[in-house]
C-alpha cells in the first residue's frame, strides 16, 4: 500500500499526480471465500478491515448492490457521539468514540474526525430530567457529557437563540465535547483501501438474491446477479435492507424500515462551530467543512423503502432550525435526500450470532449508526472470527426481543441521532 | 449613462429608466429590468467573484440559474443579508448593495489567490491523504484553516426580519417553463376551460426567445408573442401565471414545490409583502418544459472573466442591449454560437474569430460568416487564453498538427452544446435514458403523470417543440376534463439549429496533459481532477462526484455534469450509459429556509395548547411549564416568593385547607358499544367487566412487550360507555393506540373511540375542605362520603351547567374532579374559587401536584417510567387481573427477562440528611469508592423538597429495589457523596384515610 503523507502529496504534485495506485481494484469474484460480508458501507467494509488486520483472516469478500459507501455511510449527517444512557450503549458508542481519535492514523487516510462537540438542547422540564439523567450516568461510566446553562450553551454555541420568549425556550443543555463529525465518504474510502490492501476483495455492482444453507443448515454461500459466491460465514451489514436479506436466510428480523431525510444549506464561511440537537424542537444541524450546514430530523412516519422525501417533512426541520437559529432563515438549501434506516423495537443495533450457522448480522443502527462504524465493525469482525461476541456486543443479541432482554435507548433519543 | 458596453437601440430596456446600484462600495448605474449581472458588464465590471478553492477570478459564464461563478451577497440591512446570490438572476433596484465573496481583502487582490500556486499540490482528493500528523493538528490548526479558506459567502448573523408566505394549490395541469414550449401546452390546455398553473424561474416569460431575436411565431417577434401569451393567460379566470417562480422540487404524487420571489427585486418591498411565497402545487397532470442548459467548452484556463456561454452572451446582447466585449472570439462545438457572434457583429463588436472544434458547421453559416467578415476556423481548438482579471488573449491550434496563434480578445464565447434539463423528470423518479444518436440523457420511463416538452424532451427543431406542447397540453386537458376547444396553431420560424455538439475536454486539455480546464467552476474541479479520481479507483460516477466534489457546488452541476461524466467514462474505457448519471436531488436551484419554514416561526412555530382557565391563571400570577404543546400552570407565585416557598405553601395549603388545581390537559377519550368493556379489557390490564356505572378505576396500559405505556382514572358513566383518561403527554399516542387496535386487532368488536379531551374542562378541587367548597354549587349529586365515596363518579349540574364529577384524588386528599364542558371551564372554576378563597384555599399547579402526588407514591408514566418498566416494578401488580385471559401485552409480561430476579423496582428514597434533595436523574451506586466505570443499580425518578413530611423525598428505580428497603445507598454526585436509604413509595398518610375524609 502505497503511504499516504504530505511528502507523497508533494512527490506526486511534481508529476501530475500520475503515481498515486488505486485506492481499492474492482476484481471479479472468486469460487470460494473464507467470509463473505454483504453490504460495503462503513459497518461491512471496516468489518473486512479488522478480519484481516486483527485476525489475519484475508480471503474475504465485501458484496456491494450498487457502489461502495453509497447506502447510509454517504447519506448520514456524520454525526459522532457516546453519551448512551445504558451501560451496555455506553460501553459500545465509547469503544467507538476512542477508536474514532486515531482512526485516520491507523487506516493512514483522514477521515477528519473533529471533535467539536454535540450538544443537546433541553426546553423543558421533562427534557432536563432527561439530560441529568444521561449526565449522571455518563460520568459514572467513564463517559463524557456536561450539563450547560442556557448562557453557557450560547457561549458554546452563539448562533443558538436561548430567548425567554420563544415558543420552546433553551433551559440548558448537555454537551459532550469529544463529540463531533467526521468526513462519511473518507470513512468508507479509508476502510475500502485499508482491507483490500490487505487482500480483501471489494465486488461493487454485485447484488444478493439469495443465502444458500447446506443440508445440516448451516450457511454455504451467497447467489448474487453474478453468480454463486462461496463461503463458510457469511455476515449481512445491509442497513434497512438487513431484513430482505436475513429474510433469504429463513431468519426474521425485528426490524423496520423507514425513510430519513437531510439536507444541506449552500456553503458559506465558519458561523457553526459545533453540533447541536434537539428532541424537543426537534432537528440536527453541524457545518460541515466545506462550509455547508448540514441538517436532519427524525424519521418518516410510515415504513418505507422509497429514498424519495416528502417536502413536508423538510419543513418539520427547517421550522426547528429556524427556530432555534433565526439567523438561517436567508440561508438556502442546497440538496437535500433520503435514506433507509432500520430500526430495532428498543432502538439499540442487533451485532450478534443467529440461529444460522455461519450467518452473523450487524443492523438495526436506525439513525445513528454513523457513530458507531470504526467499534462495530471491530466487534462484528471479533464475532466472526471467533465464532462469537466480544464482551462489548454480547448484549445486542437478536434474542433480546424474545427474552425482553432490551436495551431500550428509544426514550432516551425520540430524535434521529 | 448606463455603462460603456450598453449599445443604443440594442435590448428591451428603457435608457431612461435607470436605477443606482453599489457593487464593493463603488457606484454604477443600471436600468430597470437589468440583472446585476448586466448592469455590471454594462459597466464593463467582468471580474465578479473568487472559485471555492484556489481563489481564481472569476466572471459570469451564464446568464441564468445555471450560474457557477458570479456569486454575491446582497445586503438590505444587516438583518437582510443574503448570501450566494447569482448575480445573473438578482434584478438590480435603487440603492441595492452587492458585496463579492470569497475574497481578502478584495475582490481584486486576493490573497487566497496564493492557492492557485499550489494547485498542483491541491489535487482532488489531497485532503485525505494528508494533514493526519501529527494527531492533534488536524482539529487545531488544519481544519481551521481549510474551514476559514472553504465556504463562499456569509451567513447572516441577525434574524431575519422579512416575512415569507405559503399556498397550497391543486390544478389540472401544471406547466414548468414558461419558454415557447411551455407557453404553447399552457395556450392549449387553459382554452380547454381547465385550471392551469405556468411557472417560469425567470422574471420575463419566454425563455431562450428573450434572445433568439430571429424566431417569430405566427409572424411576431418571438419574445412579443411569449409576452402577449403570457398576458392573455394571466388573464384567463382559469390560469395562474408565476414569473419569477421556481419550480424547486418534485415529489410523489405529482406534488410539487414552487419558490416564488416576490420582492428581492424591489427597491421598497414595503412591510406587506412577503419576500417569498411557496406554493405547494398537486397536479393532476405536469407538463415539464424545462428547456435545456449549455455547455461550456473544457479546455486549459478556460475560466478567466470575460469566457462565457454563447446564450448568455446572446441574451446581454439582444435583452439587456448590453455588448460583453468589443473583440470577441468565439469557441464553439455545435451551430448555435454562430448566431451569437452574427448578433455581435451585427451590433458593432468585432468577431475576431469563430473556432469551431468540428470540420463541418452547420448550412450557410460559413457564408453567412463570410458575409459579416467574420473569420471562420473549423478543425480548430482554443487550448489556451491568457489574461489576469479578464481575458485578454486566446491561443488557437489546427486540431491535427500545425502551430498555435494568439488572438487578442476581451471576450470568449463558447459552447459544447444543449443539455436537456432532466432535473425535474428524474426528481419526479422518471428514468432517463440514453439516446445514442444525439448523445445525450432523455427523459426514459415516466413514473408520475408528467410529459416532457421542447428542449428538455430533446426536441431542437422549434415548430417540432410547439407542436409537441400544443399536443402533450391538449391531451393533459383532455384527461382532466378539459372541454373540447380548438388548438391554437401555433406557427414557429426563425429559429437557428440546436443540436449536436460535444462532452468531456477539447483538444489540449486532453489525459496527458496537466492544465487546468475547468469542468466544475465554482468547486474548481478540473478534467485532470476527475482522471485522478478515476486513476485512483473510482469507478462509479457516485465516487467520482464525491471525490473530486463535481457537480457539487451550490449549480448543481447544471453545466459540469455531463462533461464530468464523458471525462470518466473516457478515462475508464466505458461508454457514457455505462458509467451512468449521477442522481438529481431536489432543490432544482437552492431554496431559502425562510420560504420553506414561511408562517412556522415564533408562535406558529407550534401552536401552544391553552386551557379554558389560561386567562385566570395568567391574571393570577402564575408561571407555566410547557408539557408537549401545553402551557400549564406550574405554581403560583405570591409577592416575594420564589418557586420554592410557592410550591411549599401551595402543598401546605392543599392538606391543611384545599387547593384548585387546573386538570383540563389530561386526555380524554369517551369509549362507546356494547363492547366497550370488553375492549377496555383488552386494552388495560386492569378488569372491567365488574366495574359498576358511576365508579371508577385507575387502569394501566401496557405496549405489547409488556412495559408500561399509559395510565389514568377511568369511569364507567353507563354500561356501554367509559370516560377513559390518560396522561397529559399520551392522549394523542394512547387514542391512536387504541385506534390502531380496534381497526386491526379487534375489528369485531361493536365500540367507538371519540377524543374528548378539548371537550372537557377539569377542575381539580383536592383537600380537606373540597367537599365544603364545591357543595353548595352542585345539584341533584349527594356529595357524601356514603353515597358517592372515593372513586365513583356522577353526572349532574353544577353552577347551572352539566358536569361529570369525580371523586378521585392525585394527591391522597379527598377530593373532586368537575368536569365542565370547556366553555364553561372559566365560569365554573371561577365560582369554585370564590367559595375556595376565603375558606383559606390556594390555587396550585403542576410542580405541587407533583409533590403531593410523589407523597403519596403515585408514579407518573414517562418519569418514574421510562419505557422499560412492568407494572411488577412499578409496584402495581395489583393491577394486572389475575383471571383475564388476554390484554395488550400479557405476552411480553410473560418473557423470561420481565419475570427474571434482580429487575429494577420502584422505591422510595429518604437522603441521611433529611435537608439534601436529590438531583432527579441521578444515579445510585451500592460502593461509591468502586473505580469507573461503576456498577450502577438505578436513578432516582422524582425527587422533591416535601413541606408536609419535613423532609426530601425521592423515589428510585433500583436493581432489587424492594429487597434493599431500609438498606443505605450511595449517590455519587460530582462534588460529593448522598447517602441514602431505600424505602417505601409512601411518605405521607402510610394508611391512605385521608381520601375518604
Amino acid at each position: 500500500m502505497r503511504k499516504y503523507s504530505i511528502f507523497a502529496v508533494a512527490r506526486e504534485a511534481m508529476r501530475g499526480h500520475k503515481g498515486w495506485p488505486q485506492q481499492w481494484t474492482s476484481p471479479e469474484p472468486k469460487k470460494q471465500y473464507d467470509v463473505i460480508i454483504v453490504g460495503a458501507g462503513g459497518h461491512g467494509l471496516g468489518a473486512a478491515y479488522y478480519l484481516a488486520k486483527q485476525h489475519g483472516i484475508t480471503n474475504v469478500a465485501v458484496v456491494e448492490k450498487g457502489w461502495l459507501g453509497g447506502g447510509n455511510t454517504g447519506r448520514n449527517t456524520t454525526i459522532i457521539r457516546s453519551n448512551y444512557l445504558y451501560d451496555e450503549s455506553a460501553a459500545l458508542y465509547n469503544h467507538a468514540m476512542k477508536m474514532w481519535d486515531g482512526l485516520s492514523q491507523d487506516l493512514n487516510y483522514n477521515v477528519m474526525y473533529s471533535a467539536r462537540g454535540v450538544m443537546m438542547l433541553a426546553h423543558n422540564v421533562h427534557d432536563v430530567q432527561g439530560a441529568q439523567r444521561h449526565i449522571h450516568a455518563n460520568r459514572l461510566n467513564g463517559v463524557q457529557n456536561e450539563w450547560l446553562t442556557p448562557e453557557q450553551a450560547k457561549e458554546y454555541c452563539p448562533p443558538l437563540n436561548i430567548s425567554k420568549t420563544a415558543r420552546y425556550p433553551v433551559m440548558g443543555a448537555a454537551l459532550q465535547r469529544c463529540g463531533g463529525n467526521a468526513r462519511h465518504d473518507a470513512v468508507a474510502w479509508g476502510y475500502a483501501r485499508g482491507a483490500a490492501n490487505r487482500g480483501v476483495d471489494i465486488i461493487q455492482n454485485c447484488a444478493v438474491t439469495g443465502i444458500r444453507r447446506a443440508a445440516n443448515g448451516a450457511v454455504e454461500g451467497v447467489e448474487t446477479t453474478r453468480g454463486f459466491i462461496g463461503a463458510k460465514k457469511v455476515g449481512v451489514v445491509a442497513a434497512g435492507h438487513s431484513s430482505v436479506l436475513m429474510e433469504m436466510a429463513g431468519v426474521q428480523m425485528p426490524l423496520e424500515s423507514y425513510p430519513l431525510q437531510a439536507l444541506v444549506s449552500e456553503p458559506v464561511k465558519p458561523i457553526f462551530p459545533c453540533v447541536v440537537m434537539s428532541n424537543t424542537v426537534h432537528a440536527y444541524i453541524s457545518q460541515s467543512d466545506k462550509g455547508e450546514l448540514v441538517i436532519g430530523a427524525g424519521t418518516d412516519q410510515y415504513t418505507s423503502y422509497s429514498q424519495t422525501g416528502g417536502l413536508h417533512i423538510l419543513t418539520h426541520t427547517l421550522d426547528a432550525i429556524c427556530e432555534m437559529f433565526p439567523i438561517f432563515s436567508r440561508m438556502k438549501m442546497l440538496r437535500s435526500w433520503g435514506g433507509i434506516v432500520d430500526v430495532t423495537p428498543d432502538r439499540s443495533p442487533i451485532l450478534a450470532k443467529t440461529p444460522v450457522p455461519g450467518l452473523y448480522v450487524n443492523c438495526g443502527w436506525g439513525t445513528g449508526g454513523f457513530k458507531a462504524t470504526p467499534g462495530s465493525a471491530h466487534v462484528f469482525a471479533h464475532t466472526i472470527a471467533n465464532d462469537a461476541p466480544h464482551p462489548i456486543n454480547a448484549p445486542f443479541t437478536l434474542e433480546r426481543f424474545r427474552t425482553g432482554r432490551l436495551i431500550d435507548e428509544a426514550a432516551a433519543a425520540a430524535v434521529a441521532h | 449613462m448606463s455603462g460603456a458596453n450598453r449599445i443604443a437601440g440594442a435590448g428591451r430596456l428603457t435608457p431612461a429608466r435607470t436605477v443606482r446600484f453599489t457593487f464593493d462600495g463603488d457606484i454604477y448605474t443600471g436600468l430597470e429590468g437589468d440583472t446585476l449581472a448586466s448592469a455590471l458588464i454594462a459597466n464593463g465590471v467582468h471580474l465578479m467573484g473568487r472559485s471555492f478553492k484556489y481563489h481564481r477570478p472569476r466572471g459570469v459564464l451564464g446568464a441564468g440559474a445555471e450560474e457557477p461563478n458570479a456569486l454575491m451577497g446582497i445586503e438590505r440591512d444587516k438583518a437582510r443579508r443574503q448570501p450566494n446570490v447569482r448575480a445573473t438572476v438578482q434584478e438590480v433596484f435603487e440603492g441595492m448593495k452587492a458585496v463579492s465573496q470569497n475574497r481578502w481583502p478584495s475582490l481584486g487582490f486576493d490573497v487566497g489567490a496564493v492557492n492557485d500556486l499550489f494547485s498542483p499540490f491541491f489535487a482532488a482528493g489531497f485532503y485525505y491523504k494528508t494533514f493526519m500528523w501529527p494527531k492533534a493538528a488536524w482539529q487545531k490548526l488544519y481544519e481551521p484553516v481549510i474551514r476559514s479558506a472553504a465556504g463562499l459567502g456569509v451567513s447572516p448573523d441577525e434574524a431575519d426580519t422579512d416575512h415569507y408566505a405559503s399556498r397550497y394549490v391543486h390544478c389540472d395541469v401544471l406547466v414548468i417553463g414558461g419558454g415557447v414550449s411551455g407557453l404553447s401546452a399552457a395556450l392549449a390546455a387553459a382554452r380547454t376551460g381547465v385550471s392551469v398553473i405556468i411557472c417560469d424561474e425567470q422574471a420575463h416569460p419566454g425563455g431562450a426567445l428573450a434572445y433568439e431575436t430571429g424566431v417569430a411565431v405566427n409572424g411576431e417577434p418571438g419574445f412579443d408573442w411569449a409576452v402577449e401569451t403570457a398576458c392573455a393567460l394571466a388573464a384567463m379566470d382559469n390560469v395562474r401565471v408565476l414569473t419569477r417562480t421556481t419550480a424547486f422540487g418534485y415529489y410523489a404524487q405529482n406534488f410539487v414545490g414552487l419558490a416564488e420571489r416576490v420582492t428581492d427585486h424591489l427597491a421598497d418591498p414595503g412591510p406587506e409583502l412577503p419576500r417569498e411565497r411557496l406554493w405547494q402545487v398537486r397536479a393532476k397532470k405536469v407538463i415539464l418544459a424545462t428547456g435545456a442548459i449549455e455547455r461550456h467548452m473544457v479546455f486549459a484556463n478556460n475560466d478567466r472573466p470575460g469566457i462565457m456561454l454563447s446564450s448568455a452572451a446572446r441574451k446581454y446582447l439582444n435583452h439587456y442591449g448590453v455588448a460583453v466585449g468589443t473583440k470577441i472570439g468565439i469557441y464553439t462545438a455545435n451551430d448555435s454560437a454562430y448566431e451569437t457572434a452574427f448578433d455581435l457583429k451585427r451590433a458593432g463588436a468585432s468577431v475576431e474569430a469563430i473556432v469551431d472544434c468540428r470540420d463541418n458547421p452547420g448550412e450557410g453559416l460559413l457564408s453567412k460568416a463570410a458575409d459579416l467578415g467574420i473569420e471562420v476556423l473549423t478543425d480548430h481548438s482554443v487550448i489556451n487564453t491568457s489574461g489576469a482579471r479578464r481575458i485578454s488573449a486566446m491561443t488557437v491550434k489546427r486540431n491535427r498538427g500545425g502551430g498555435s496563434r494568439s488572438v487578442a480578445v476581451d471576450a470568449l464565447i463558447m459552447s459544447a452544446g444543449w443539455t436537456p434539463s432532466v432535473h425535474m423528470f428524474s426528481q419526479s423518479r422518471g428514468k432517463v435514458a440514453w439516446d445514442a444518436e444525439t448523445e445525450r440523457f432523455l427523459p426514459g420511463e415516466y413514473a408520475q403523470d408528467c410529459t416532457s416538452v421542447g428542449a428538455c424532451n430533446g426536441t431542437d427543431e422549434l415548430q417540432a417543440s410547439i407542436d409537441e406542447a400544443v399536443a402533450a397540453g391538449s391531451e393533459a386537458a383532455k384527461a382532466t376534463g378539459g372541454k373540447r376547444a380548438a388548438k391554437p396553431k401555433l406557427k414557429g420560424t426563425g429559429a437557428g439549429n440546436w443540436s449536436g455538439g460535444m462532452a468531456g475536454s477539447t483538444a489540449g486539455a486532453g489525459p496527458d496533459t496537466t492544465v487546468k480546464a475547468f469542468v466544475d467552476f465554482q468547486n474548481d474541479v478540473t478534467a485532470k481532477d476527475i482522471r485522478l479520481a478515476v486513476r485512483e479507483g473510482m469507478h462509479s460516477i457516485e465516487h467520482v462526484k464525491r471525490f473530486t466534489t463535481n457537480g457539487m457546488a451550490s449549480d448543481q452541476g447544471k453545466t459540469s455534469n455531463i462533461h464530468g461524466l464523458a471525462i470518466a467514462a473516457e478515462a475508464l474505457g466505458r461508454d457514457m450509459p455505462e458509467v451512468g448519471l449521477t442522481t438529481f436531488r431536489p432543490p432544482y436551484t437552492p431554496v431559502t429556509f425562510g420560504s420553506i419554514v414561511n408562517h412556522g416561526r415564533g408562535k406558529l412555530f407550534d401552536p401552544a395548547r391553552k386551557t379554558p382557565m389560561h386567562g385566570w391563571e395568567e391574571d393570577h400570577g402564575a408561571v407555566f411549564e410547557d408539557v408537549g404543546q401545553w402551557k400549564r400552570a406550574w405554581f403560583y407565585p405570591r409577592a416575594g416568593e420564589d418557586m420554592h416557598a410557592a410550591v411549599n405553601r401551595e402543598c401546605r395549603t392543599v392538606r391543611e385547607v384545599a387547593g384548585l388545581f387546573d386538570a383540563s390537559t389530561l386526555g380524554k377519550i369517551e369509549v362507546v358499544g356494547p363492547d366497550a368493556a370488553k375492549f377496555l379489557d383488552l386494552m388495560y390490564t386492569n378488569g372491567w367487566q365488574k366495574l359498576k356505572p358511576g365508579r371508577c378505576k385507575y387502569g394501566i396500559m401496557l405496549r405489547e412487550d409488556g412495559f408500561i405505556y399509559d395510565d389514568g382514572v377511568v369511569a364507567r358513566i353507563a354500561e356501554d360507555r367509559f370516560h377513559v383518561t390518560t396522561t397529559t403527554g399520551g392522549a394523542p399516542r394512547v387514542l391512536h393506540h387504541m385506534e390502531d387496535y380496534l381497526q386491526t386487532e379487534f375489528p369485531e368488536l361493536d365500540v367507538w373511540l371519540t377524543s374528548t379531551s378539548e371537550q372537557w374542562a377539569v377542575v381539580a378541587v383536592q383537600g380537606p375542605k373540597a367537599r365544603e367548597i364545591i357543595a353548595p354549587l352542585v345539584e341533584d349529586i349527594d356529595l357524601s362520603n356514603e353515597a358517592m365515596p372515593h372513586m365513583s363518579a356522577r353526572e349532574g349540574r353544577i353552577c347551572g351547567v352539566p358536569t361529570r364529577l369525580f371523586r378521585v384524588s392525585f394527591t391522597g386528599e379527598a377530593g373532586f374532579e368537575v368536569n365542565v364542558p370547556a366553555d364553561y371551564g372559566r365560569a365554573v372554576w371561577e365560582a369554585i374559587w370564590a367559595r375556595a378563597e376565603p375558606l383559606g384555599a390556594c390555587a396550585y399547579g403542576t410542580e405541587t401536584m407533583h409533590v403531593l402526588r410523589a407523597e403519596k407514591g403515585f408514579i407518573i408514566v414517562g418519569q418514574d417510567t421510562d419505557g422499560t418498566v412492568t407494572p411488577q416494578d412499578a409496584g402495581l401488580s395489583w393491577a394486572i387481573a389475575k383471571a383475564k385471559p388476554d390484554f395488550v401485552g400479557i405476552r411480553g409480561l410473560m418473557r423470561p427477562d420481565l419475570v427474571a430476579e434482580g429487575r429494577k423496582q420502584l422505591v422510595g428514597l429518604k437522603t441521611k440528611n433529611p435537608k439534601t434533595v436529590l438531583e432527579e436523574g441521578a444515579q445510585i451506586v451500592a460502593d461509591p469508592n468502586q473505580p469507573v466505570p461503576m456498577k450502577m443499580l438505578g436513578h432516582v425518578t422524582s425527587s422533591y423538597w416535601s413541606e408536609n413530611c419535613g423532609h426530601s423525598i425521592a423515589m428510585a428505580l433500583i436493581a432489587d429495589g424492594r429487597a434493599k428497603t431500609g438498606e443505605t445507598l450511595y449517590v455519587p454526585m460530582p462534588d460529593r457523596t448522598i447517602e441514602v436509604e431505600v424505602t417505601g413509595t409512601v411518605f405521607f398518610d402510610e394508611k391512605g384515610e385521608r381520601v375518604n375524609g
